[in-house]
């Protein structure tokens, strides 16, 4: 195994993952939810009386993290993303992120930072699955489909 | 209070996937690609978030109320099902094909993202799919 040294970012990784850490204790010792994004934005698909001001808050808030980033960190903080996906790729993508968190009922955040850290069976199973089929699939098209030049 | 809580642990949240390097499809994928050279920043962004988790659900699964004192809504399926594993292993092919997950790509349409848009779009065409299937599934018929 290699690893990546000039794209791995040990400081910022683990100060941001205590960000993301304290939202999600924020979130349930605060509000008494689990910090979840596919069963946030889904709940809003079918929309449940009382169910909906919460969800509206918490992503208007998300919505506001690029702007409050650039006030709080200097602009060569923040890594241009490298999205090399194209167009066909991403709906593919989406679709299948869709369907499966709402089959699973979860994703990284809920079940993997969530439901690890209440200790949950449920979402330990759900975490392998989604991280064995990520593993799988970057196999697959890196180094299967594109050849190991890639 | 509880808007402005929710609110501020949005953003609060936000700002950990910007600083985490997680809304960079590239470093995710770098993290999936085992065989290639590997990034393990995403280890430690899940090893910082679980650090403070445990804690915070271990003094959480204490509580009868928040401490705004509202209500604790705990989610109440503990089956290890087909649906699960089925779900996840769909959801983790569609995550390592593109890198994107549904927080980062949520913030990342939010910093004007074309592709996240794109992403986003067919995300929630995917979860408005399951939604209406299983609808239709579980409606009664004659």
């Amino acid at each position: 195994m290699t690893i990546d040294w000039i794209q791995f970012t040990p400081y910022t990784a683990l100060a941001g993952g205590v960000l993301l850490g304290l939202a999600s204790a924020a979130f349930i010792l605060l509000n008494g939810r689990i910090l979840g994004i596919s069963g946030i934005v889904g709940g809003l698909l079918v929309p449940l009386k009382g169910d909906v001001g919460w969800r509206i808050a918490f992503l208007l808030g998300m919505a506001c993290a690029p702007a409050v980033f650039g006030l709080l960190f200097p602009a060569d903080m923040l890594v241009a993303p490298r999205i090399d996906a194209d167009a066909a790729v991403l709906v593919a993508a989406g679709l299948l992120v869709g369907v499966g968190t709402s089959y699973a009922s979860g994703c990284t955040s809920g079940h993997g930072v969530c439901g690890l850290s209440r200790l949950s069976p449920r979402s330990l199973v759900a975490t392998a699955s989604f991280m064995a089929a990520g593993f799988l699939v970057v196999f697959v098209v890196r180094h299967l489909l594109q050849g190991a030049s890639v | 209070m509880n808007r402005i809580s929710e609110f501020l642990v949005g953003l609060l949240f936000g700002l950990g996937l910007m600083l985490s390097g997680m809304t960079d499809p590239g470093k995710v994928l770098g993290f999936l690609d085992l065989a290639g050279a590997w990034n393990p920043s995403l280890a430690l962004v899940m090893g910082g978030a679980i650090a403070v988790g445990l804690a915070a659900f271990a003094v959480a699964k204490k509580r009868t109320l928040t401490f705004l004192g509202g209500a604790l809504y705990w989610p109440n399926n503990t089956a290890v099902d087909k649906r699960l594993v089925l779900g996840s292993l769909v959801f983790g092919a569609g995550w390592g094909l593109a890198g994107f997950c549904p927080g980062p790509a949520v913030v990342s349409l939010a910093s004007g993202q074309p592709k996240a848009a794109v992403f986003v779009v067919a995300m929630l065409a995917g979860m408005a799919m399951f939604a209406l299937a299983e609808r239709w599934l579980r409606a009664p018929r004659d």
